[in-house]
């Protein structure tokens, strides 16, 4: 029931976007932020939030909504920014996630975690690593490298398109 | 420790290496120059004698051999040849391979060496080649040639009484000293009790010993090398044997004092005593006292001369890692943005203290903010010598005929810059000897010298440097790139574009009107590589060109890529800041002024009409424009053009922060600040905001 790439029992940080509960490799998170203002960047698509200033360091943060497709994320006492470490063709990068509400942190053992199914889901399966069954519900496992990764290709895509 | 000095010692190699590609190319264009000769020689004698200090036994013996052949070239033994300058400049890039190994740990291509030693024997003349192979084959490479100038050293060995104990014998010290050089021994006897105080087996007699010799400190130092510990020892350069020869010798009173046998004060009772010279002549009648008083007006005059350039000796360097220098800037950095900050507060406190307080830190903030960039500076000559090299190489490969001409070495950068920049320069170079410069032949029949020239040029302009690299080649082949372009899909084949656009063209990538691929350009990667690399320097690059007269490439290269000084402004909620050395000049924009524009973006400004955008549409941020608004007026290549804002915020340091490389793409803004009050603000590129816009209108 397993799935290829994922030998070890792993924690994982389980988080919430609408009412659906992701989680994402513990290893990846570097701190969780509560919302402060954010900086837009002029002519860059909607996802993309902008910028924070985290204690001195600029670092851009992208609403995880809607590049799920789901609509902008609206500010509650909740909403916070996870800040992870990210490979980057090769590059660690580090990037803020808006997310509506940060649950726990879980652990997983292979077994219980399961291959993304193909169909039903309105996400991308290139994101998914995996299902992983926790207290009766499934959570979805996201791949964080692929899912920005190939937010930069749509980044550049969008300016061409912009500029054509 | 000992890795320490490994380490220092590839630094200083790899200096030496640089100076020594410098002067043989000095060299080539003047054989006869005794002092490059000289310095060649220098150069080389460093090397092998540190390499051998530090058991880089392979270098100092491949050096030695090249240095002999160059000790011929020194004593006119041998003439400056081409073939030697080219044998030469391969052994100093074996050199580097032998040292680049020695960190690497890679296999050493022995044979190329091998090669180059022969090659340099049979140049030797018929006389001396026996000679030297003899001595090459006892190959004793610590062993040095005499070199340099004499120098007088004063040494002061004054063993500990126990030295005897260790088995030491000073005297057989003493007599080493002797090999080295002409030497006057003092024994000082002072020390010496009392006989019936005295210990048989102790020493008590200390000695001076004035030693000429032309060998270097670390020789002397060699000599005491195992009784360093047992030893009170002073060693002191008292004549450098380079000093002006017409300086007086050095007085008495001086030569103790230095000594340490007489302190000033004593010394200073002592002349106290004695009546001035001058004095004296008048006392006599020999001399006038106002002859006396020119005199001295005179000494005084040399005096001073004498002192400056004591000072200007004086000057000394010292070697840090750039990552502590990065360190520092990075603090500098975060100590201009807590500036702010407190300057800020200050301003709400309304507290004259405190405002005190905080314009002083500005103050200092400022000065240690430039400073620190300072240091950093480097003069981009450096760079220059490689590509001196690579020119020579490349045309000579080409059978081209081509003379390269710099121009203010001394424009000084920051240093990540300069390295950064490396790269762009090898290309645009290359393409300009492979594809720029035409063969001896063609250019006689073009009634040009056969010698191409390329001039390769810094300048400061602002807060930018300027590079050109001009040649006097066949220039671009505009027709060709066009066809070429129109090919790609680059441009549609109707449409008629200036010049500038069209030599634009060559930075797409995989672009090259090259006939067919040689090893040196073709492959049509390049020059957008060139175009990536300069923009991330956050520069600019533009070309002009004249068929069959030549090319000028010009870049715009910030002198720094982390703090600068800029305008900070407003629009809505979001904060921006314009680079300061661009921004000519603020001017209001009112209700009024729009409505008598009738829709056109041009406000009048002294009688001139001036475009201007509206950043608050093209940003497209929401909310109301306020009643009067800003322009911001910028000079941007050269025209004119504001950019509309809510309003000017005033003078602010931008610590610069890249984006990161998920907004790497977007045009128009190059990177982000802090402020203050923690609020990012975002930096405007002009020049490319301004190119994003005419594309869209061209394409609308």
């Amino acid at each position: 029931m397993s799935v290829a790439g994922i030998t070890e029992t792993v924690q994982y940080l389980t988080f919430k976007l609408s009412e659906e509960v992701f989680a994402v490799d513990v290893a990846k998170v570097r701190e969780i932020l509560e919302i402060t203002t954010i900086t837009k960047v002029p002519q860059t698509p909607d996802f993309m939030r902008g910028v924070i200033n985290l204690r001195g360091s600029v670092v851009p943060v992208i609403d995880m909504r809607l590049k799920f497709g789901m609509s902008a994320t609206e500010q509650t006492v909740n909403t916070c920014i996870i800040v992870v470490e990210i490979n980057m063709d090769g590059d660690i990068t580090v990037l803020g996630a808006l997310a509506d509400s940060v649950q726990e942190v879980v652990e997983l053992e292979p077994e219980s975690i399961e291959s993304a199914p193909h169909i039903g889901t309105k996400l991308n399966t290139d994101f998914i690593k995996g299902m992983g069954k926790h207290n009766g519900s499934f959570i979805i496992i996201l791949d964080i490298d692929k899912v920005f990764s190939s937010d930069e290709i749509s980044l550049v895509r969008e300016n061409e398109r912009h500029a054509a | 420790m000992i890795e320490a000095h490994i380490i220092t010692y590839r630094e200083e190699a790899n200096e030496l290496l640089t100076e020594l590609e410098t002067s043989l190319l000095e060299l080539e264009e003047t054989p006869e120059d005794s002092e490059l000769i000289g310095r060649v020689f220098r150069a080389m004698h460093t090397i092998k004698g540190s390499g051998a200090m530090f058991g880089f036994d392979e270098i100092a013996g491949f050096t030695h051999e090249v240095e002999t052949v160059f000790d011929m070239v020194r004593n006119g033994k041998m003439a400056v040849t081409k073939e030697l300058l080219n044998l030469t400049l391969r052994a100093r890039d074996h050199i580097k391979s032998l040292l680049d190994a020695s960190v690497s740990g890679e296999a050493i291509d022995c044979a190329r060496g091998d090669a180059i030693i022969s090659g340099l024997r049979l140049l030797l003349p018929e006389d001396v080649s026996m000679e030297v192979v003899q001595s090459v084959k006892v190959n004793v490479p610590a062993v040095e040639l005499p070199s340099g100038d004499n120098k007088i050293w004063r040494i002061r060995l004054k063993p500990i009484p126990e030295i005897f104990l260790s088995g030491t014998n000073p005297l057989a010290l003493i007599n080493e000293l002797r090999n080295l050089g002409n030497c006057s021994v003092i024994a000082h006897t002072d020390l010496i009790p009392h006989l019936s105080e005295m210990n048989p087996e102790h020493c008590y007699l200390y000695w001076d010993i004035i030693l000429t010799t032309n060998r270097g400190l670390d020789a002397i130092k060699d000599v005491f090398i195992f009784c360093e510990d047992d030893c009170e020892l002073k060693i002191d350069l008292v004549d450098d044997g380079e000093s002006d020869t017409d300086q007086s010798p050095r007085k008495l009173g001086d030569i103790l004092i230095e000594r340490g046998d007489l302190n000033p004060a004593e010394m200073n009772r002592i002349l106290g005593m004695q009546k001035r010279f001058g004095e004296l002549a008048v006392a006599v009648g020999a001399v006038t006292p106002d002859k006396i008083q020119s005199a001295l007006v005179e000494q005084q005059q040399i005096k001073n001369i004498r002192q400056e350039r004591a000072a200007q000796d004086a000057a000394v360097s010292i070697r840090v890692p750039a990552e502590k220098l990065d360190q520092l800037v990075n603090l500098v950095g975060e100590l201009v943005t807590v500036q702010a900050h407190l300057s800020q507060t200050a301003a709400f406190q309304n507290s004259a203290d405190v405002t005190a307080i905080a314009e002083e830190i500005e103050r200092l903030t400022e000065s240690l903010r430039d400073t620190a960039l300072n240091i950093r500076m480097l003069p981009i000559g450096s760079t220059f010598t490689k590509f001196k090299r690579l020119v020579r190489d490349l045309s000579q490969e080409l059978g081209k005929e081509i003379e390269m001409v710099t121009e203010g070495a001394e424009t000084e950068l920051d240093k990540t810059v300069i390295e950064r920049l490396n790269d762009p320069l090898v290309h645009l170079i290359r393409n300009s000897i492979d594809h720029g410069i035409e063969i001896p032949g063609v250019r006689r029949a073009a009634g040009k010298p056969a010698q191409g020239t390329i001039h390769l040029g810094a300048v400061h302009s602002g807060d930018s440097v300027l590079i050109t690299i001009r040649d006097d080649g066949a220039g671009l082949d505009r027709d060709r790139i066009r066809e070429k372009a129109i090919e790609r899909g680059l441009m549609s084949a109707t449409a008629d574009l200036p010049d500038k656009d069209i030599y634009n063209m060559i930075f797409a990538p995989g672009f090259s009107t090259a006939a067919k691929v040689t090893s040196v350009s073709g492959r049509g990667v390049g020059m957008d590589v060139v175009k990536k690399g300069i923009e991330s320097l956050r520069g600019s690059i533009s070309i002009s060109s004249n068929r069959g007269i030549g090319s000028t490439i010009t870049l715009r290269i910030p002198l720094t890529l982390a703090i600068i000084e800029s305008l900070l402004v407003r629009i809505d909620s979001s904060y921006f800041v314009l680079p300061l050395s661009h921004v000519e000049e603020c001017v209001e924009l009112t209700r009024e002024d729009i409505k008598n524009a009738h829709g056109r973006n041009l406000a009048h400004v002294r009688g001139n009409l001036i475009p201007y955008i509206p950043l608050r549409e093209q940003f497209e941020i929401s909310g109301n424009r306020p009643d009067i608004e800003q322009i911001v007026i910028t000079a941007i290549n050269g025209s004119k053009v504001g950019f509309v804002v809510d309003s000017v915020i005033g003078e602010h340091q931008t610590v610069i922060k890249t984006l990161g490389r998920v907004y790497r793409d977007v045009k128009g803004i190059s990177g982000a600040t802090i402020l203050g009050d923690g609020t990012v603000a975002l930096i405007l590129d002009m020049g490319m905001l301004l190119q994003t816009i005419s594309n869209e209108k061209e394409t609308v």
